[in-house]
Parts: C-alpha cells; structure tokens; sequence
C-alpha cells in the first residue's frame, strides 16, 4: 500500500508543482503589464 | 471564454476526485499483485496523455514548419490527404485479403489501421483550422511543456509500481529505455527554447520536434515487437483486461486528458501572453532612442 500512496502522492506532487510555477510565471508576467501600462 | 474555465476546473477537479474513488474502492484487487496494481490506472493514462501531447506538438510543429511558404504548405496538406486515403485502402485490402490479415500482429484490425489514417488526418486539420501559424509555435511549446509533466508522472510511478512487483526499480529494457529517451528529448527542446536567443529557434525547436516525435511510436510498439520484462499490452496486442478495471482505466484517461487539456489552456494563454509583452517591449526598445533624439 505504501508504494501505492507514493505513486498516487508524487503523481499529484509533480502536478501541483507544475501548476504553481504556471502560476508564478503568469503573475510576473502581470507584473511586467502592469509596468508596461504605466509607462 | 473566462467564465467558462472556473466552471471546467470545478468538474474536471470533481471527475479526477470520482476517477480517483473509483481507482482505489471499485477497481477489483489485482490477485497476484495485490493494491500495489492500482498503480496502473495513474501509470497507464499519463502514458496515453503525454502521447496525445507529444503528436500534438508533432503536428504543430510539422505545421509551423509547412505553412510558413504557401507551396509547401499544399504538399503537405495533399500529402495528409493521400495518407489517409492511403491507410484506409490498406485497411480494406488486409480485411479482403486473408494471408494479409493473418500477418497482423494480434489484437490488430484491418479498421483500426484505416480509423488511424482518418484521425490523424482529422486531427492535423482540425489544428490548422484553429490555430494561426504563429499560434501553432505557441500551441508546440505549451503541448510539450505539458506531456514532459505527465511524462515525469509515468518514469517515477513506473520505478514505484516496479520496485515490490519486479523486486528493482529500473532495468534497461526496450519499453523503459525508450521513454526515457522520449522524456530526455522534449526536455532538451524545451532547454533549446529556454536558452536560444536565435531568431531561428523556433525553426530548429519545430525539426527537433518532427524527429523526436519517432520515438513514440517506438515507445507505444515496443512491448508488441521486442521482449521487455515491461507488461505486455492489456488493450490490444492480444491483452486482455477485466471489464470492470477497463472502465476504471478509461475514466481515469478521460479526467486526466480534461485536467491537462485545462493545463494546456492556461500555459497556452500564458505563452500567447508572453509573445505580446515581448512584442511590445521591442517595439518600445525601437521607439526610445527616437524620442531620446528629438
């Protein structure tokens, strides 16, 4: 069963790990908007 | 289309919750392999999703390359056609044809070869027809950003499912060898995107797509031509499946090809973004040093 968990859990890891430098990428992309709009 | 995505991660997040119940409480236990089998259904439909990317990003690319010189791009249009047309006659042919049929591998069918032809047809216009050839550049990075994540999910639970089934965590066989090859591509093109500041990377990136796509299907047939200590395939090649983990691995497919599609979304816009901003700053780099003079 722990080999089990471990998949399950690293499958939902590598995923969760993806989606937040997805969302780190797009909040500094905001950022440069943002900047870009002032100017 | 922003309403739309909030509602698509509610259900998508409820189907991957369902598919994961009915991963772990419905699919009957395995009898020689025990709990540690349930493996499969997480294994088995990153492997088919990171596919599906890996060819989307093949046609993207075939495309991007193509359609950038207008007689080219009517080759290929006309070469799709004809392999289709193509495939389908074979299918008929072998299905007429006894000995032919005979030489398929098992679990093959003379329809199966032809419904490949149509499909990939059918999806080499389909993505055409939506996307621009800018936008097809966009779609490739974002497909294969995305099938390395699910194809990181099959090299680690692989080792995990192998490690109290085989006793190892790896081996060098054909159908382990060949996926991580496959990984080790699409991470170097996405190292080539990352760190080429030609203006010719995109162009490289594309070729470098169109070959490394060829491993796919080795990957995907290795196990029917070659002996691998890799298990043989359940849905064709002469597997079978208890119909009650079929309908556990195809539902979990289904979610997990709904959460990457929505992936496939995000990281899309985010890249579609990305080219703007980028746009914008060169234009403004050119515009400055005029204002600077007057």
């Amino acid at each position: 069963m722990n080999f089990l968990y471990a998949a399950y859990g690293a499958t939902w890891a590598i995923h969760i790990v993806y989606l937040i430098t997805v969302a780190r990428r797009y909040s500094r992309l905001k950022q440069e908007i943002d900047e870009l709009n002032r100017k | 289309m922003k309403k739309a995505f909030p509602i698509l991660g509610i259900l998508t997040a409820v189907f991957l919750s369902y598919a994961l119940y009915l991963a772990m409480v419905v699919a009957p236990r395995e009898q020689t392999m025990g709990d540690v089998q349930r493996i499969f259904y997480y294994h088995v439909p990153s492997a088919w999703t990171a596919f599906l990317l890996f060819f989307l990003n093949f046609l993207a690319s075939i495309q991007y390359l193509v359609r950038r010189n207008p007689s080219n791009d009517k080759i290929a249009n006309w070469t799709v056609i004809t392999l289709a047309v193509v495939t389908c006659v074979a299918g008929v042919v072998i299905g007429v044809v006894p000995d032919l049929k005979s030489a398929l591998p098992e679990g093959t069918y003379p329809s199966s070869i032809a419904t490949t032809g149509i499909i990939i047809a059918g999806m080499y216009f389909l993505v055409r027809k939506l996307f621009s050839v800018e936008a097809t550049d966009a779609l490739a990075v974002t497909t294969a950003e995305v099938g390395v994540v699910f194809c990181t999910v099959v090299l680690v639970t692989g080792p995990l499912w192998a490690r109290p089934v085989w006793g190892i965590w790896w081996t060098w066989d054909v159908r382990l060898t060949s996926t991580l090859v496959l990984w080790l591509i699409y991470v170097s093109y996405l190292v080539l995107r990352r760190f080429s500041s030609s203006g010719q990377t995109p162009v490289m990136a594309a070729a470098l797509a169109v070959f490394g796509a060829l491993d796919v299907p080795l990957v995907y047939f290795s196990i029917w031509i070659f002996r691998t200590q890799h298990p043989q395939p359940v849905i064709g090649g002469g597997g079978s499946i208890d119909p009650r983990m079929l309908h556990v691995l195809l539902m979990n497919w289904l979610a997990f090809l709904c959460f990457a599609f929505l992936v496939c979304w995000s990281r899309y816009r985010l890249e579609r973004m990305k080219r703007e901003v980028e746009e914008t700053q060169a234009l403004e780099a050119l515009l400055e040093p005029r204002s600077m003079t007057r």
